[in-house]
């Protein structure tokens, strides 16, 4: 039954894929739209209150430069609610609230909202008040996602475009993506869930008498509000620490369905977005078959391996597979799927614990983590990544048969292909870096509490690939709140989000100047089967050259030890 | 490579564009960061509040369960029970067990010796509560622990397991305590979503009532 819900989930990703991608082509191209007649006067007054002329076309580098700025002025905002946060007023009473909110925590906090990775090393309901849950969270859910999607829109300027001096205006981007993408689906969505039961109230803690003669203190709040944006926004902090596990944020296997479709669907609709806007769709569609092939063979890896009991249950008479650390109404099935999708969808809200995953069914997240989240991706990020592999793979194609190598007619000349070495050695340079420095220092090997050996490796490799793929998901049993780990992890999630957008819209801006060479015979045909194999070459290639060795040392040992 | 581009694009340098441009973007980041959040963070979850309390009030308020006028428990929130005569829920580390304040699963690994003893302890209690042989297979989900600590479910296979023993404590019959363990699962969502799944809560309240019912 699971293969079925698998494959219902894909073919309603590739079927909203083409309606929705060709929706975000026509708003960020300025073309009609239905609801003109609300848009225009809404945005007209919106770019008068910002001082922004929506007609200003920005250089890659202003572009650039609003993105960082408006994620700056993002950080500070949440670092300030948090230090005031024992000042706001409203739920919940202090008494619960035990998490000190040190100087590093706040500012680890800050920096995880503002870049969409949303990296806890809190858990939320000893943590956080209600105002900043809505104030801080749930805005900056909206605000960075939607920042996001600018960028993305902006990468794919650099290809649409010829002879161009701009990628587009930031600001217009960014009130379009929150306003007219993020905000209508979040609503529709967060009303879904709100009917299958996640909570939204500002009331205190519930204090229920149990059956056993107990009190039990429930936390809960204005769940319903952060729970879709968060998926949709693909930043996936959860208002709880067990996140999309919690039954408040996850009641039912419906409300499973639909936030993983909210992953899912808007980065997927990106590569049909891409396909309109440089008016090759089949292009966009062989790197949209390229995601669903490497996202199809990670859940089968996936699932097999958590349908294996570990080793010891055999002897104890314990059957039925992997579900230490997974909830019942989701099974192994919903699980697995979950944990594919949010681990490549660089949301972090997973609805199991990755650290009870068997070393086979974690290092299945890992490399998708570490190869950049390139499939499906979080918003915007994901589409870039996936152009950036593709472009090497026209780099190695055009190597092969000796010609300057071009996609949809830019040329990739020195210039060009710095940037795409630099964007592509970013991610094995900071994460094997912080790696080899926590497992060095007694810092960084303090925070391995709860497992050791090849396991506590693969939760620090995981720890630094999930914030630098500004994922933020985590395996549970490394303890975060320290130090180093909110400074260290910091740093990679800073990288991940603004080394690897910078580099995109440098990149964007060189081609978007050029003009376009007219498709020749001798051209590298880049929209076929061909071409998708290349790419889904080149995707092997880059993770096992940059990472072989480090998951050596941590899931493939570990999978290899006598059991 | 050694073909020279026939063009240079117009690239500014660092300090122009800082120099320049900053100024003119901070009024929209700053403006733009005030009304979005009121827009996002207030209005937002304001009108969902409005359409949801008004169709949804039950959900809104976290699906509590009322009894005589006290709030027992929520639908979806698990809690312990550990008398011979309920259902027991699935062992949780949130706390110390079903603490809804401190979500959260063991976060073990397949190959750690905590998890290994952990289960190996739970499978000789859950064998000696329902009388179990050593060789009879049990359930996983009996012996380990959920992610979120707050698991309200059981699989009805676990729920089978337990049926003998509820009986004897309540003297009801095997045959009732099954009627209510069916009633009380939940199928498949639509046919093919999730797991299907029994209820721990809300079937020990009609155990409770069952028994009442059965004495009168």
């Amino acid at each position: 039954m699971r293969w079925l819900e698998y494959f219902v989930f894909l073919s309603l990703v590739i079927a909203c894929a083409r309606p929705l991608g060709l929706y975000l082509a026509a708003l960020f191209e300025g073309k009609r739209v239905f609801f003109d007649p609300i848009r225009r006067p809404v945005e007209a007054l919106l770019f008068r209150a910002l001082g922004v002329n929506s007609q200003k076309e920005m250089p890659a580098g202003e572009y650039i430069l609003c993105f960082v700025l408006f994620g700056a002025v993002g950080t500070i905002w949440l670092f300030a609610l948090f230090l005031v946060q024992s000042l706001l007023p409203g739920e919940p009473a202090a008494g619960y609230l035990t998490t000190p909110m040190s100087i590093d925590l706040a500012g680890n906090a800050a920096i995880s909202f503002a870049t969409t990775a949303t990296w806890q090393a809190y858990a939320g309901e000893t943590t956080l008040h209600y105002a900043i849950d809505l104030l801080g969270l749930v805005s900056q859910n909206f605000l960075a996602g939607a920042a996001g999607l600018a960028v993305g829109i902006a990468f794919i300027r650099g290809f649409s475009r010829t002879d161009a001096a701009g990628l587009g205006n930031f600001w217009v981007d960014l009130v379009r993506a929150t306003l007219w993408v993020l905000l209508p689906l979040s609503f529709i969505g967060s009303l879904m869930l709100i009917w299958q039961g996640v909570p939204l109230n500002l009331a205190p803690y519930t204090q229920a008498h149990t059956l056993a003669g107990e009190v039990q203190t429930i936390a809960q709040g204005p769940v319903a509000a952060l729970e879709f944006i968060k998926n949709l926004g693909t930043n996936g902090g959860g208002f709880f620490n067990a996140n999309g596990a919690h039954p408040y944020e996850n009641p039912t296997p419906l409300t499973n369905f639909l936030e993983m479709l909210a992953i899912a669907i808007v980065p997927a609709s990106l590569t049909a977005t891409f396909g309109q806007m440089t008016g090759r769709p089949r292009a966009g569609f062989a790197l949209f078959m390229v995601m669903v092939a490497l996202f199809v063979v990670g859940l089968v890896v996936c699932d097999v391996a958590e349908q294996q009991s570990p080793p010891e249950f055999a002897a104890l008479h314990v059957v039925g597979g992997n579900m230490e650390g997974k909830e019942v109404r989701f099974g192994i099935g919903d699980s697995v799927l979950t944990e594919l999708v949010t681990s490549n969808g660089a949301t972090g809200s997973t609805n199991s614990m990755p650290d009870s995953y068997q070393p086979i069914g974690v290092l299945v997240p890992l490399m998708g983590m570490l190869l950049g989240d390139i499939v499906f991706g979080g918003l915007g990020s994901g589409l870039y990544g996936m152009v950036i592999v593709a472009l090497v793979a026209v780099f190695l194609g055009g190597l092969m048969i000796g010609r300057t190598p071009a996609y949809l007619g830019k040329q990739l000349r020195p210039g060009e292909a710095k940037l795409i070495a630099l964007y592509i050695l970013l991610t094995p340079c900071v994460v094997l870096t912080l790696t080899a420095l926590a497992l060095t220092t007694s810092a960084g090997l303090a925070g391995l509490t709860t497992n050791s050996g090849p396991r506590g490796l693969t939760e620090v490799i995981f720890a630094y690939a999930s914030s630098m793929a500004t994922n933020g998901q985590a395996m549970g049993g490394l303890s975060a709140d320290s130090v180093f780990y909110n400074i260290t992890t910091a740093i990679a999630m800073l990288a991940g989000r603004f080394a690897t957008g910078a580099i995109a819209l440098l990149l964007a801006g060189r081609l978007a100047a050029q003009p376009r060479l007219a498709n020749t015979a001798g051209s590298l045909p880049d929209d076929t089967l061909l071409f998708a194999a290349m790419v889904l070459a080149t995707v092997v290639i880059v993770g096992s050259l940059s990472f072989l060795p480090a998951i050596t040392l941590g899931p493939v040992v570990e999978a290899l030890q006598p059991g | 490579m050694s073909d020279e581009p026939t063009f240079q694009p117009k690239t500014l340098s660092a300090r122009q564009i800082l120099g320049a441009r900053l100024g003119v973007n901070l009024r929209p980041a700053l403006v733009g960061l005030l009304l979005l959040t009121v827009i996002t963070g207030c209005l937002f979850p304001l009108a969902l509040f409005s359409l949801g309390s008004r169709f949804f009030s039950d959900q809104v308020a976290g699906s509590l369960i009322v009894r005589d006028g006290v709030v027992v428990g929520s639908a979806w929130i698990g809690q312990g029970a550990s008398a011979p005569g309920y259902f027991h829920p699935r062992p949780s580390a949130a706390g110390n067990g079903y603490d809804a304040t401190a979500s959260g699963g063991t976060n073990f690994g397949p190959y750690n010796r905590k998890l290994v003893d952990l289960v190996t302890q739970y499978a000789r209690e859950y064998r000696k509560e329902n009388g179990l042989a050593p060789s009879d297979a049990i359930p996983v989900d009996a012996v380990t622990n959920s992610a979120s600590g707050l698991d309200p479910h059981i699989t009805p296979e676990n729920a089978a397991l337990q049926i003998p023993r509820i009986a004897r404590a309540r003297g009801l019959s095997e045959g009732a305590v099954r009627d209510l363990v069916e009633a009380h699962t939940e199928a498949r969502q639509f046919g093919f979503l999730g797991q299907p799944r029994v209820s721990v809560l809300s079937l020990n309240f009609a155990l409770g009532q069952a028994t009442v019912a059965a004495k009168r």
